[in-house]
């Protein structure tokens, strides 16, 4: 069985963000990378589907820069067999990354039996790659899957949707699955699994290998901004008894005018 | 000459930060208010092989070097520098089988270690001898095809868990240092007594006894190296074990470094946060220079160990020099906290009181200071 994880290296959570001089994309060089935590959900069901099925191989794929392959490193770490980098620039868009997958996908020459992603990454939040990928491979999918039970070649899946509810979806395998926090909590990379981890396969290849060129990015960034910082709060004094009814006017009024809420 | 850590070295750190974020932290201040052995996170650590990471790959260790091994007690320190000490009890107590032991030895008593999990426990200060390791008075009398041990050990970590003790005791009290012999002893054994245990100021989560030993049987083969040769292997013990120790107080003072640093940019005084007050500055500048100069020292002396250097001096300067670094970073961070800092609804009274103990046991500041004269003064 060959279990495909998809993944994503993003700047970690207490990043300071700053945008570079021509707003292009964000500066990267003091980024610390983090493997996208929903992605984490992913590369456990692949482990906990290989701890069932020992035969199976758990292969990582991740289209980004090679500065630094952490995300892959702890999935191999955390017990995947081998993994795929495909070297692109960070700011790529989410159907050349799709398009890149599935190239890298290919190039392995093993046909996917499950292939696993995270529903988002956290640092665009496009929420798109799962579906496209699953798309250009003819593949069903799901996505923010909170449960998950693999009976011979049927994937029994629970989705969340708003509310709290859940849909329970059956699937034939291969299929694209893209978890969401709860679907189960990822291990941690044991000290022995980081040193064997470093013994692993990493293949590298770049976007022409995989079939992407220029001609393919449907979206470009067209400048990145910090958001407007908060103005403070503004502070109403109703100590004054007698003042009271004036201030609760004038509180009303720009709740109204400016903050435009009532 | 090169500062930085070896890939591999960052994804350990990484991991070792990790443990002590979500499974270190949230639950120290409850371990510590209990007095309660962290048996638990002890086996999770020991899952991950963040703990004897003193163990030769030979018996199912990691196989790390020694500076792997204060890179990952710095940071399990950062969780709580009371829990590292159960935790670095374990590797000090198997680094005089390490060091000492024969093959057979380190087989017999390593791998039980590296195969589940277990808790170990060092035993050399006695009520009467502290600082004075070489006047030990525990007696260990040939028995024939046995050894026989009487004494009583005062503040030995683990104790009340432990599954093995390394013992420190003399052939002949007359002999001084060259009858001191170090031997393997099962706690379990008839005529050991442990003590309750003790109701510290910091540390409290670690479990710390006294221990009596009342003709104690303990098996021939148990002896580590040959009767006199105890007192060599445990200050090669201390050389290995000294960076250990002052790494737990790097990682403290770090965390006491961090937390200080958010503070002052959150609270305001004056219409602005302290950090732009100069006083608040300058304490914050001091402790940046005193964990940096220590984490300098911590990893110099445990790279000297794994280049097979002496590193006596070292170890003493990076001891010495962290604990202390550490009790006056932790106290500054207390004075950053202002009053909020000596209450117990927030971090930094733990970390004052966990800083103490670094600057007293395994040898105390000023035991650092004559080992440092003596050498500089051969």
């Amino acid at each position: 069985m060959n279990i495909f994880v998809c993944v994503k290296q993003v700047p970690d959570t207490e990043t300071k963000i700053t945008p570079t001089s021509d707003g292009s994309f964000i500066e990267t060089a003091s980024i610390k990378w983090i493997m996208n935590p929903y992605d984490e959900f992913a590369v456990e069901q692949a482990l906990l589907v290989k701890q069932a099925n020992p035969a199976a191989n758990v292969t990582v794929v991740r289209v980004g820069s090679t500065k630094d392959t952490e995300a892959l490193r702890t999935a191999m770490a955390m017990g995947a067999d081998d993994a795929i980098l495909v070297e692109a620039p960070d700011n790529l868009d989410s159907y050349s990354i799709a398009k890149a997958l599935k190239g890298a996908i290919g190039k392995s020459g093993k046909t996917p039996d499950l292939i696993l992603t995270g529903k988002q990454a956290i640092d665009d939040d496009a929420l798109q790659v799962p579906q496209i990928l699953a798309e250009m491979l003819k593949l069903p999918s799901v996505s923010v899957i909170v449960g998950f039970e693999l009976q011979g070649n049927t994937a029994k899946v629970k989705r969340e949707v708003e509310g709290g509810a859940l849909e329970v979806y059956e699937l034939a395998t291969p299929c694209v699955l893209a978890a969401n926090k709860g679907l189960n909590t990822p291990r941690y990379a044991s000290l022995p699994g980081i040193m064997k981890a470093k013994k692993k396969p990493l293949t590298q290849l770049s976007l022409a290998d995989v079939g992407v060129s220029d001609a393919d990015r449907r979206v470009k960034y067209s400048g990145f901004k910090l958001p407007p910082e908060k103005p403070p709060g503004k502070k109403f004094d109703a100590t004054d008894a007698a003042k009271q009814r004036e201030v609760v006017a004038q509180v009303v009024g720009l709740l109204r005018t400016e903050a435009k809420v009532i | 000459m090169d500062f930085s850590l070896s890939t591999e070295q960052r994804e350990i750190q990484e991991l070792a930060l990790k443990f002590a974020r979500n499974e270190i932290i949230p639950h120290a201040q409850d371990y510590d208010e209990k007095g309660k052995f962290p048996e638990e996170i002890f086996k999770k650590a020991w899952e991950l092989g963040l703990v004897n990471t003193c163990i030769p790959a030979e018996y199912g260790g990691t196989g790390f070097s020694a500076v792997d091994g204060v890179v990952i007690s710095e940071a399990l320190a950062y969780g709580c520098m009371g829990m590292n000490t159960s935790f670095m009890a374990n590797d000090l107590a198997l680094l005089p089988i390490v060091i000492g032991g024969s093959e057979e030895q380190k087989k017999k008593f390593l791998t039980p270690f590296t195969a589940g999990f277990r808790v170990a426990s060092f035993c050399l200060t006695e009520p009467g001898n502290g600082s004075d390791a070489g006047g030990i008075k525990t007696q260990i009398k040939d028995g024939g095809d046995h050894w026989i041990l009487n004494g009583e050990k005062m503040w030995i970590t683990n104790a009340g868990y432990a599954d093995l003790f390394v013992v420190y005791g003399t052939v002949d009290v007359n002999l001084k240092h060259k009858g001191i012999s170090a031997i393997v002893v099962d706690p379990k054994a008839p005529g050991i007594e442990l003590g309750k245990k003790e109701d510290k100021m910091g540390h409290r989560s670690s479990d710390t006894r006294g221990v009596r030993f009342n003709n104690v049987k303990v098996p021939k083969e148990n002896m580590l190296g040959k009767p006199g040769d105890g007192w060599a292997i445990a200050m090669n013990t201390l050389d290995h074990s000294r960076p250990l120790v002052a790494s737990s107080a790097l990682g403290g003072a770090q965390r006491a470094l961090d937390l200080s640093v958010k503070y002052a940019k959150e609270r305001n005084q004056f219409g602005v946060p302290i950090a732009k007050h100069q006083a608040v500055q300058f304490m914050i500048a001091e402790m940046g220079m005193k964990v940096e100069a220590a984490r300098l020292l911590v990893y110099k002396a445990a790279w000297m160990c794994d280049q097979g250097q002496k590193n006596t001096e070292i170890a003493s300067y990076a001891k010495a020099f962290a604990s202390d670094s550490c009790m006056q970073i932790t106290t500054d961070a207390v004075q950053i906290y202002g009053g909020y800092g000596y209450s117990r609804e927030y971090p930094v009274e733990k970390l004052m009181r966990d800083a103490k103990l670094i600057q007293i046991y395994e040898g105390t500041s000023q035991i650092q200071r004559l080992v440092m004269a003596r050498e500089l003064l051969k």
